[in-house]
């Protein structure tokens, strides 16, 4: 439990629905769903859902604060936005989802062992160390994120694919050493730091 | 035509379905001037296009030939076919109203012999049948149509066909010579009753009505029961002509959707429990003869309650709540397998069917802000009871998605309105 999902449960009591609205990204929207079910149906990824964005609104609306923050569900989602096109009360269903994700994982509650939500971390890392992507070591921290085997096991699959990338000049072997970020590595983390700081404070977060 | 008199205490009725049928009788019944203008060649409108009725599951034709008994006893209301409102000015009690007629090129000699039918080859889409068939460019637009009189399509004018039939005419009916004509009429008080028409299913993508033969929609349904349908009564399906025996029917396909229409069309989940009957009507005891309801709610109104309840009850009759996401098609048998999440447990479908069914939403038929600028509209294009309306008064469908007992109500009403109108230009004239 961290301090700010301590925090949260205190101000919210049991009005998860409205945790939410104040909270999560198009949040709001979540109260005019009316549970046709053409999301779940539409979604492409549909059977990896442990639940289906029309649940997840229902289970907002009933409160289940822990079930929804910590279910891997909303990690699925790949942004097809079928969702969206079909939604007949034109909820940004999409938008939610990643709203849900990153408010769970804001307070500390996010699934553990999503792939999704350890690669979003692994790319975060990566793209705000140097202000670009190095693509190189986000590949091998990818491969290797379940360990040396399988790590060693999924680079000898995709071998092909890299000496073919490498080879017309699309992938620098050497980038673990000579990846170039942006200029102002250092103000651009000044700055990412200022937005953090400047949400904690606009959403009341803890810091 | 030009025989046609009306003044500022005359009402004009607007559409010649059941609710300007209504409204025009009544209007004429209470000693009132009624002008009935009607587009098509005859009238009737969506309703004598119904098999049947819900919830008393009769046949319209009975109700329409009640009406147009009463209708034929008005001296006082004259009825002009194939006939648009192009424009309107004035104010209430004081109406100007452009009116084209367009040539129907058979005069009222016509005695519907049929004989210049006899003579004609070419073929045309039937609209009463929603295009499903032709029917010759020489016609009388459905059995009970009134007037009874032929039509010659605009398409074989000026071809030795139309002269066929001129000279097959034993009654000097066929007048190859008429041209459109246009009306300037008065009237004190105009009733718009220019109902509904049903949602265009090809804007419905992920339900491939434009795609799939056997996705049809909820009046090409209606049609095919009918008898003198395109299928002579039975349910065959489009693809392969075989008998329909498990349906799906789609609802709210269209309706309380806000990239379609964001109103609720009322009359659909009657509708499609009516026509989940019909399979039952058709193949009796038939274990085959199956029907699923797909379904948000079903909004089975007031004491249409107890009709759902039977329905419900029937063992033959599914219902699943879904909205159903999208429907591919099985291009070896032509089935249509339906795609979705059960939320009632959340159990996702692919359920296969022989037809289904699209119960389409209902949109307004004419935009009277075409004619008009006077009258108010909602965001869906029916028009609101508004008193900056003046003396235009919408009546059934023009004003709001109903079935026919509601338009009925409806259109009494307005013709009640617009006989308060006249009869205070006759006090202030006398």
């Amino acid at each position: 439990m961290t301090a700010t999902n301590t925090a949260m449960v205190a101000k919210y009591q049991n009005n998860f629905l409205q945790e939410v609205e104040a909270n999560v990204e198009e949040g709001d929207w979540v109260k005019m769903c009316m549970q046709c079910g053409v999301c779940a149906g539409s979604c492409p990824l549909g059977n990896a859902w442990e639940h289906p964005p029309q649940e997840i609104f229902m289970m907002i609306r009933a409160g289940k604060r822990e079930e929804v923050l910590s279910s891997e569900s909303m990690w699925m989602c790949t942004s097809c936005y079928n969702c969206i096109v079909r939604c007949p009360r034109e909820l940004p269903i999409t938008h939610i989802m990643h709203g849900l994700a990153n408010y769970a994982h804001r307070l500390g509650i996010a699934h553990k062992k999503n792939p999704t939500r350890r690669f979003a971390k692994i790319f975060w890392n990566n793209i705000s160390k140097s202000g670009r992507v190095n693509e190189l070591s986000l590949s091998i921290k990818l491969y290797f994120m379940d360990g040396i085997v399988s790590g060693i096991k999924k680079g000898l699959q995709m071998m092909g694919v890299g000496l073919g990338l490498v080879k017309t000049g699309r992938l620098d072997p050497m980038a673990l050493i000579s990846h170039k970020g942006i200029k102002d590595t250092k103000g651009l983390q000044a700055m990412l730091k200022k937005a953090n700081e400047i949400e904690d404070k606009r959403k009341g977060y803890a810091s | 035509m030009t025989d046609l008199v009306a003044t500022n205490e005359t009402i004009l009725v607007v559409g010649g379905g059941i609710s300007g049928m209504t409204a025009a009788i009544e209007a004429a019944e209470c000693g009132k001037d009624v002008v009935l203008i009607e587009k098509s060649p005859a009238l009737g409108g969506r309703v004598s296009q119904l098999y049947k009725y819900f919830p008393k599951l009769c046949h319209p034709t009975c109700g329409l030939e009640i009406n147009l008994r009463r209708l034929k006893a008005q001296k006082r209301l004259r009825v002009v076919t194939m006939a648009e409102v192009t424009g309107i000015s004035g104010k209430a009690g004081d109406y100007s109203v452009s009116v084209k007629v367009s040539p129907r090129y058979v005069n009222d000699n016509c005695t519907a012999c049929g004989a210049c039918a006899e003579v004609v080859s070419s073929e045309i889409d039937d609209p009463f049948q929603y295009n499903m068939s032709k029917t010759k460019a020489a016609y009388l637009p459905f059995n009970m149509a009134y007037p009874q009189r032929y039509v010659i399509d605009g398409s074989i004018i000026g071809t030795p066909e139309a002269d066929q039939a001129k000279a097959a005419c034993k009654f000097d009916a066929v007048d190859l010579d008429m041209t459109e004509e246009t009306l300037e009429l008065k009237a004190g008080a105009v009733i718009w009753a220019t109902g509904w028409k049903p949602y265009d299913a090809n804007k419905i993508q992920p339900y491939g009505y434009d795609r799939y033969a056997n996705v049809i929609t909820s009046v090409e349904f209606e049609r095919m029961m009918d008898p003198f349908g395109p299928t002579q009564g039975k349910l065959l399906r489009p693809s392969d002509g075989k008998e329909a025996k498990n349906i799906a029917f789609i609802q709210c396909a269209g309706s309380r959707d806000r990239n379609h229409l964001t109103h609720c069309s009322r009359i659909c989940c009657m509708a499609s429990l009516k026509q989940s009957t019909y399979l039952t009507e058709q193949y009796g005891d038939d274990d085959a003869a199956q029907s699923t309801i797909y379904y948000i709610d079903i909004r089975a109104i007031d004491r249409f309650e107890d009709f759902y309840k039977k329905v419900q009850a029937d063992p033959k009759t599914a219902f699943i709540k879904s909205k159903v996401a999208n429907i591919t098609e099985d291009s070896g048998t032509g089935d249509v397998i339906l795609h979705g999440v059960n939320t009632e447990g959340y159990h996702r479908y692919d359920n296969s069917h022989d037809l289904c069914v699209l119960a389409v939403g209902m949109t307004p038929n004419a935009n009277i802000e075409e004619v008009t600028a006077d009258v108010h509209t909602d965001v869906s294009g029916f028009i609101e009871a508004d008193e900056a309306n003046g003396a235009i008064f919408g009546a059934g469908c023009a004003s709001n998605a109903l079935d026919v007992n509601r338009s009925i109500q409806h259109a009494t009403a307005a013709s009640l309105r617009a006989i308060q109108v006249v009869n205070r230009v006759a006090t202030a004239e006398a």
